[in-house]
């Protein structure tokens, strides 16, 4: 009746998980009793769980990935505390549950929070960025967070009900195989990736049509903020990559469930093909994550140098550049597979080559930055980290790419501090800095400027401390993932390594601090004006909040940085442009198709990962019924009245013409 | 400071009939295009995502076609007559699907009703024959378990399968909505991209009766 589920599912004789995640039950029947007692669910459902406006999709997306990057952040803990201590001694997380945190780790740091938050940012920015109204497939954009949702939650499920893979972030075979990994841990891994992946597949499709075929009047290609260009190229990486990684652990799939030999010793099955399938998807993976990123710093650094950014074809350029050579270095992740030496050459000059795309940003960053007049708020500073730390670490790669010097590194630690390097300070430091520059664009208030430097300081001296001793250990020969180890040498530069993560723990508890602080002190930290930081781009030209349909008229581009010269033209003439004629507006109605899409995917998923067959059944009937019902309404949409817009949009001209009569404005 | 009031009179993105000065829609600075245009190009962004999985499942069959662990080879095992038969059937398919085009175009629901039957009995006749196929050869003890070659070739072509199965699924509720909802713009944008899917399918047969059968028992 449930497939392998029984009893011994549940951990009782392992503290850890179960306290773990009993606490983290506790907490949401806890937030859930709170919910229902104030009366505050018909709101949550009406305005959040049905929503398909793109930023309350994205903001959900956000606190979903920050959720999972504390959740990823507290395996790293575990991971450092073991290692500091299991120096000729077993530690205290048993072997086992030690390849557990790993494989979680991994998996959640790079699926569920920077995907995640990468993709909420890109929701709620582009479509304002673009001047207009929502993206292509609202609904279909609300289905894909809660497919992401369903993979987060198939994955914490696993704490507590059977366990998680221990092979490692991507689960090589024949390890990953049915007859090395017997248990249920590497299925919940295939399926809560693959039903999330499906998720951000349908998104790529989403951002894509959206960007190349709903922009404002006038948003020609050449006109359009830099943050939407690496949006772009990264929906165009997930459009290619994702499907790779879907047919792959479909493969695998079928491996372990139906006995099939893609991939095992026996019957003629090819392990280095799983290789080379999953490094297809996961090398894009990496500038599918990094792209948006370096769209980010672009848009911080032109706002808070005063500048446009400098040389925006050429970053264009370089953007779409690195778009298509990222599908060209996946074998450098593998190149002790033994393809030799010219194959392995091909892909250590392409890695290589990769670089100057990257060079010619950093550039183009430096010299936006040179002659700037320069303000050092807290997204400036992520950005200034970022550049100093990045140039190293993207260094240290083009060590690794060296194939001879890879022979040598191969999953050593040297790898591990490599790969921090490049996505802490490229991808997770962009995102923060992303959080803090678009905060008072979606909740109307800006940020603790103090409490966001402190986290700022606190972050990039622990990440220093943990991740440069681990270059070390890794020259010194420790492989990763190790559970124990003997020798000496290593142990300090671990203990270095681990009060690094102490100083980042100070980070993270000084990044909670400023969004309590700066909630309590919301009045106070209001932006009226819906530009808070003299901003250049077509977001900050509507309110803070934005409303439901971002642009009382859409404008009419006639400029790269509209928003900009149509400011400068205001204070010039000290008056607004012409009220414009308003029309009532048709937005997309809510819909809770991708809510109970999840609710099915969830059952499919747990139905499988147990093999409870019937359920598996009546998960896969009720997602028909849900297509079938969506498919069959009648009124997609519905129409906001002109008068309501008219009065909405006049409330935000006045707020900007009180500014323009008073003269003054102090831009933080 | 002042905003982006630059106006053009019309007010929604989604609707028909929203261009700028002398511009296409959808082009360049032409505005955003018109909801036909979004959802057809966003299916065909779906199907190039689609072309990569069977991509991918045929770049794995050509790795493993030779790994046969002593198993029937690919000569062996193939019936070119059962695969004329069901690659007729699905060329006919879509050519009735290409029928019910022009009827929807007419908006005469008798004639697409019709051709959407015939669509949909050649395609169910398609996946008997291949049913039928996948029976006999695990009758003969070489299911996908025998060796990576027949796990390559089950899995492609089954992909394949299952594809047309769950068209035929979406076959039967365009259908239904034909019926219950008439010519509504919004349902004729969802069979533009039903017709795009099951022609979709008829170039991966292609692919896969040459690359597959046609090599196969020529080796």
């Amino acid at each position: 009746m449930l497939g392998k589920l029984s009893w011994s599912a549940i951990p009782f004789d392992q503290p850890i998980p179960l306290i773990a995640g009993a606490v983290v039950v506790l907490l949401m029947l806890g937030a859930l009793a709170l919910v229902l007692a104030k009366g505050w669910m018909p709101y949550l459902w009406k305005e959040w769980i049905t929503s398909v406006d793109h930023k309350r999709l994205g903001i959900m997306y956000v606190l979903l990935g920050l959720l999972m990057l504390l959740r990823g952040f507290i395996d790293a803990i575990m991971m450092r505390a073991q290692q500091a201590v299991a120096y000729h001694a077993q530690g205290y997380l048993p072997p086992e549950h030690y390849n557990q945190v790993f494989s979680a780790h991994g998996t959640i740091m790079v699926l569920f929070a920077a995907m995640p938050l990468v993709i909420g940012l890109m929701n709620f920015v582009v479509p304002l960025q673009l001047g207009v109204r929502d993206v292509a497939f609202p609904t279909l954009n609300s289905v894909s967070f809660w497919l992401t949702a369903t993979g987060a939650l198939l994955v914490n499920i696993s704490l507590v009900v059977g366990e998680f893979a221990r092979t490692g972030w991507l689960p090589y075979p024949p390890l990953s195989e049915l007859r090395y990994s017997p248990g249920v841990g590497v299925d919940y891994y295939l399926w809560a990736v693959q039903i999330s992946g499906i998720g951000t597949l349908l998104t790529g499709i989403n951002f894509v049509t959206t960007i190349l075929k709903i922009r404002a009047p006038g948003m020609t290609y050449m006109r359009m903020p830099m943050f939407s260009w690496t949006a772009l190229a990264s929906c165009l990486l997930i459009l290619a990559a994702f499907p790779v990684l879907t047919a792959t652990l479909a493969m695998l799939t079928l491996d372990r469930y139906l006995g099939f030999h893609f991939f095992t010793n026996e019957a003629g099955g090819n392990a280095m093909m799983f290789m080379n399938l999953i490094w297809a998807w996961g090398h894009p993976e990496v500038y599918i994550l990094v792209l948006p990123a370096f769209g980010i710093y672009s848009e911080v650094i032109s706002t808070f140098s005063g500048k446009p950014l400098f040389g925006y074809r050429s970053m264009v350029a370089a953007t779409l550049f690195i778009c298509v050579v990222s599908f060209m270095t996946w074998l450098h992740h593998f190149f002790t597979m033994g393809a030799g030496g010219d194959v392995n050459a091909a892909f250590g000059i392409s890695t290589s080559i990769i670089a100057v795309g990257t060079g010619v940003k950093i550039y183009n960053w430096l010299f936006t930055m040179y002659g700037g007049r320069i303000r050092f708020t807290t997204p400036m500073l992520w950005s200034m980290g970022f550049l100093t730390t990045f140039i190293t670490g993207g260094l240290t790669g083009v060590l690794l790419a060296v194939p001879p010097a890879d022979f040598i590194l191969h999953n050593s630690m040297f790898l591990v501090a490599h790969f921090h390097h490049v996505i802490v300070a490229g991808v997770v430091f962009a995102l923060l800095a992303g959080i803090e520059f678009w905060w008072p664009k979606a909740f109307g208030y800006r940020l603790h400027e103090g409490w966001g430097k402190a986290t700022f300081w606190f972050s990039i001296v622990g990440f220093y401390v943990t991740f440069m001793p681990m270059y070390v250990v890794g020259i010194l020969g420790m492989t990763r993932r190790l559970q124990h180890y003997d020798v000496a040498e290593w142990h300090w530069w671990l203990q270095i390594s681990s009060v690094g993560v102490l100083i980042l723990i100070v980070a993270a508890g000084c990044q909670v601090a400023q969004l309590l602080v700066s909630y309590i002190r919301r009045e106070e930290l209001k932006d009226i004006t819906g530009d808070p930081w003299n901003g250049r781009t077509l977001e900050w030209a509507t309110t803070s909040p934005p409303p439901v349909y971002n642009f009382a008229v859409l404008p009419q581009v006639i400029d790269t940085e509209y928003y900009w010269e149509l400011k400068q033209r205001a204070f010039e003439q000290a008056r607004l442009s012409e009220e414009p004629k308003y029309e009532a507006i048709e937005m997309p109605r809510n819909s809770p198709t991708g809510f109970v899409c999840a609710f099915f995917a969830t059952i499919i998923g747990f139905a499988l990962i147990w093999h409870i067959w019937w359920l598996m059944i009546v998960g896969l009937i009720g997602a028909y019924a849900t297509f079938v019902v969506f498919a069959w309404r009648d009124v997609p949409e519905y129409m906001i009245p002109a008068d309501e817009v008219a009065q909405q949009d006049r409330a935000r001209r006045a707020a900007r013409q009180h500014i323009l009569n008073t003269g003054e404005v102090a831009w933080q | 400071m002042s905003t982006a009031d630059s106006t053009i009179t019309i007010a929604d993105p989604f609707r028909l009939g929203h261009r700028g000065p002398n511009l296409a829609r959808g082009h360049g600075g032409g505005g955003p295009a018109t909801k036909r245009v979004v959802v057809g190009y966003g299916f065909w962004l779906f199907l190039l995502t689609d072309i990569i999985i069977f991509a991918c499942l045929f770049a794995s069959y050509a790795v493993l076609a030779q790994a046969t662990a002593g198993g029937p080879t690919a000569k062996q095992i193939f019936d070119t007559d059962r695969v004329a038969w069901e690659t007729a059937c699905l060329l006919a398919s879509s050519f009735c699907c290409g029928l019910a085009t022009i009827a929807v175009a007419k908006r005469d629901q008798f004639l697409t009703q019709l051709a959407l039957l015939a669509t949909g009995l050649t395609g169910l006749a398609f996946i008997l024959l291949e049913s039928s196929e996948f029976a006999a050869l695990n009758a003969q003890g070489y299911g996908p378990s025998r060796s990576a070659f027949l796990t390559g070739f089950f899995t492609l072509v089954g992909c394949h399968g299952v594809h047309v199965t769950a068209g035929l699924l979406w076959l039967g509720t365009m259908m239904a909505q034909f019926y219950a909802k008439g010519f509504r713009p919004d349902i004729g944008r969802r069979f533009l991209c039903f017709s795009m899917f099951w022609h979709f399918l008829d170039v991966v047969w292609v692919a896969i009766f040459s690359l597959v059968y046609l090599v196969g028992t020529r080796l």
